[in-house]
C-alpha cells in the first residue's frame, strides 16, 4: 500500500468541539453524533443538531462501515503536497447510520466503483492518523 | 400580477477576459465595468441609488459596498454584498428588483468583476471543508464536480462523450464571439475526451478556464427604464435556494436547488423551459449543464446525453445554449462569470448579438450556481413586447 506519512498536507484544524471525532479516529473508531431530542445521526459534528436544533447531542461509535456513493481518482491535486501519490481516490462514504463524509480511499488491488462497501482504516497522512476508508 | 413591479435590466457592461493582470485591483475593474453599464444604459452615475456588490477576497474583507460606492462616487440608499459564489449575479437581479419594487431605490447598479495576480493567497479558512475534505486530498471544486460526475455516470449510465457534447456545443458557440477567450480555438469532443484527466472523469477541457473580467448590469424602475436608450429587459421570474456548502452534505448528487429555483422562476413567469429562446445555464464544469438541463425538465433524469444530440445548441438551433460561449468558451471571471450568462440573455433580447443573434428572441432562462450545486438562483428574462 502507498504510505501517506510522509506527505506534507495540511492535516485538520481541529477544535474543541470536533476533538472527539480525531481523537477516536486516531484510536480506530469512528465517532459521531446522534441527537437525543430528534434520535437523528449528524455529521460532521456541530453545536446544534441540524434538523430540531437540540443541543442534545451524544457522542457514540459507528460501525466504521459505509457505501461509495460517488468518487474521484485526483490526477491534479488542489494541495501541492499531495503530488507525490497522484493519482489517489478521494470518495464520499454513506455511513450505515445514515450521513455522509469525505475521506480517502486507500489504494487496493482494483480501482473502486460506485455501490463498493468500505470499512474505516486508521490511517497516517502527513504524519496524522485520520479515518480514510478500505475497500472490504 | 407583477412581483417586480415592472423593474428592467436597462444597461450592460462587460470587460474582454484576461488572463493576467498584474497590479490591477478589482477596484479598477468594477469602475471601468461600471461606467460601461451607465454607458449603455444611458444612465447618469447621479441616478444610480442602489449598489450590489460581491465579495472581495484578498482585498477588502468588509465594508466592500461602501468601498466601491466611494470609489465610484455614489451615495446609495441601499446597498449590500451578494454572496453567493456563480449565483452571485442573478441574485443581484431579483435583489434590485426587489429593492425597487419596495421603494427604496429608483436605478441599482449590480457589479461584479476581478483581477488576475500571481500567487493568490491561500484563504486563511477555518470552516468545516478545511477541517473535514481537506486533510483527505479534497481540495478545491474540480474534485466535488468531479464527485457529481461519477455519481451521474453510475446512476444512470451517461458517458463521457455525453459530457463532453457540452463542452464541444460551448466552444462552437465561441467562435462567434470574439471576446471568448477561446475565440479562433474550437475544440471537438474528440479534442476534449483527449485532453488530460484532471480528477476522474473530468477533462481538463470540461473544467472552466480562469481569467479577470468584470460585468455590470443596470436594474431600473417601470418609470425610468422607458427614458434609457434600450429597450428594457424584463424580469419575469425568480427563484433562489441554498441547502448546503460541502459536497458530502449535498441532499442529492443529481440533482440540485436550480430544480425549485427553476420550478419557482417558470411559475412566476406563466412559461416552461421548454418556451425559452434562449438557455443562458450556469456552467463551471460540464457537468452542471447536464444536471440543470435535467432539473429544467428539458430531458427526464439521465438523459441529457439524448437532448443534447436533438437539440441544435447554436444560435439557429432549436434550444441555443450560452451563445456567448458559455463560461466553458468565454473564461470564467471568478464571480463574475454567473453574470455572464444575465449580460448574454439581454443582448440576445435586445437584439444587439452581432453575428450570433437568435431570431425572434423573446425569452430567456438564465441560472446562476455557487460552491458545488449548492447556491441556486433561476431567473427568467423577458424583451419588451
Ligand atoms: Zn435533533
Amino acid at each position: 500500500m502507498t504510505d501517506l506519512s510522509g506527505l506534507r498536507t495540511p492535516g485538520p484544524t481541529i477544535i474543541a468541539l470536533t476533538e472527539p471525532f480525531w481523537k477516536g479516529g486516531e484510536e480506530g473508531h469512528l465517532m459521531i453524533q446522534r441527537c437525543r431530542s430528534c434520535g437523528r445521526v449528524v455529521f460532521y459534528p456541530r453545536a446544534i443538531c441540524p434538523h430540531c436544533w437540540s443541543e442534545d447531542l451524544a457522542w457514540e461509535q459507528a460501525s466504521g462501515r459505509g457505501r461509495l456513493k460517488s468518487f474521484s481518482e485526483v490526477h491534479k491535486p488542489g494541495h501541492p503536497g499531495w503530488l507525490p501519490v497522484t493519482p489517489y481516490v478521494v470518495g464520499l462514504v454513506e455511513l450505515e447510520e445514515g450521513p455522509t463524509m469525505l475521506s480517502h480511499v486507500l489504494a487496493a488491488g482494483r480501482p473502486p466503483k460506485v455501490g463498493d462497501t468500505l470499512v474505516m482504516e486508521p490511517t497516517d497522512i502527513g504524519g496524522r492518523i485520520l479515518p480514510a476508508f478500505r475497500l472490504e | 400580477m407583477d412581483a417586480w413591479a415592472g423593474a428592467s435590466i436597462v444597461g450592460i457592461g462587460e470587460l474582454k477576459p484576461e488572463r493576467r493582470t498584474e497590479g490591477v485591483t478589482t477596484l479598477e475593474i468594477l469602475a471601468r465595468v461600471s461606467r460601461l453599464a451607465a454607458l449603455d444604459a444611458g444612465v447618469e452615475p447621479g441616478e444610480i441609488d442602489g449598489l450590489l456588490v460581491g465579495p472581495q477576497v484578498g482585498e477588502t474583507p468588509q465594508h466592500v459596498p461602501a468601498t466601491v460606492a466611494e470609489y465610484l462616487g455614489l451615495k446609495p440608499t441601499m446597498a449590500n454584498v451578494v454572496d453567493l459564489g456563480g449565483a452571485s449575479g442573478p441574485g443581484m437581479i431579483w435583489r434590485a428588483a426587489a429593492a425597487i419594487a419596495s421603494g427604496m431605490c429608483e436605478t441599482v447598479l449590480c457589479v461584479l468583476g476581478n483581477h488576475r495576480n500571481p500567487e493568490a493567497p491561500r484563504s486563511p479558512n477555518r470552516n468545516p471543508i478545511r477541517e473535514f475534505d481537506v486533510p483527505f486530498g479534497a481540495s478545491g471544486a474540480n474534485i466535488s464536480y468531479a464527485l457529481l460526475m461519477q455519481a451521474h455516470m453510475a446512476s444512470y449510465g451517461s458517458t463521457a462523450e455525453d459530457f463532453a457534447l457540452i463542452a464541444a456545443a460551448e466552444r462552437a458557440n465561441a467562435q462567434r464571439n470574439p471576446n471568448a477567450i477561446f475565440y479562433g480555438k474550437p475544440a471537438s469532443v474528440a479534442d476534449i475526451l483527449a485532453s488530460p484527466m484532471v480528477a476522474s472523469p473530468l477533462h481538463l477541457l470540461e473544467i472552466v478556464m480562469p481569467v479577470a473580467g468584470g460585468e455590470a448590469v443596470i436594474v431600473r424602475s417601470a418609470k425610468g427604464a422607458g427614458k434609457g436608450r434600450n429597450k428594457p429587459v424584463r424580469l419575469l421570474g425568480a427563484g433562489e435556494k441554498v441547502t448546503h456548502r460541502a459536497v458530502s452534505q449535498a441532499p442529492s448528487l443529481t440533482s440540485g436547488p436550480l430544480k425549485p429555483s427553476m420550478e419557482r422562476a417558470f411559475a412566476q413567469a406563466g412559461l416552461a423551459a421548454r418556451d425559452m429562446s434562449l438557455l443562458s445555464l450556469y456552467d463551471c464544469y460540464t457537468i452542471m449543464v447536464a444536471t440543470t438541463i435535467e432539473d429544467a425538465g428539458l430531458a427526464p433524469p439521465g438523459e441529457f446525453g439524448a437532448f443534447l444530440r436533438d437539440a441544435g445548441l447554436g444560435p439557429d438551433g432549436q434550444y441555443p445554449l450560452n451563445t456567448h460561449g458559455g463560461q466553458l468558451g468565454f473564461g470564467q471571471p471568478d464571480l463574475a462569470g454567473g453574470m455572464t450568462h444575465v449580460v448574454e440573455a439581454v443582448r440576445q433580447l435586445r437584439a444587439d448579438a452581432a453575428g450570433r443573434q437568435i431570431r425572434n428572441a423573446t425569452t430567456a432562462l438564465v441560472t446562476g450556481n455557487g460552491a458545488t450545486m449548492s447556491e441556486a438562483v433561476a431567473l427568467v428574462l423577458g424583451a419588451e413586447a
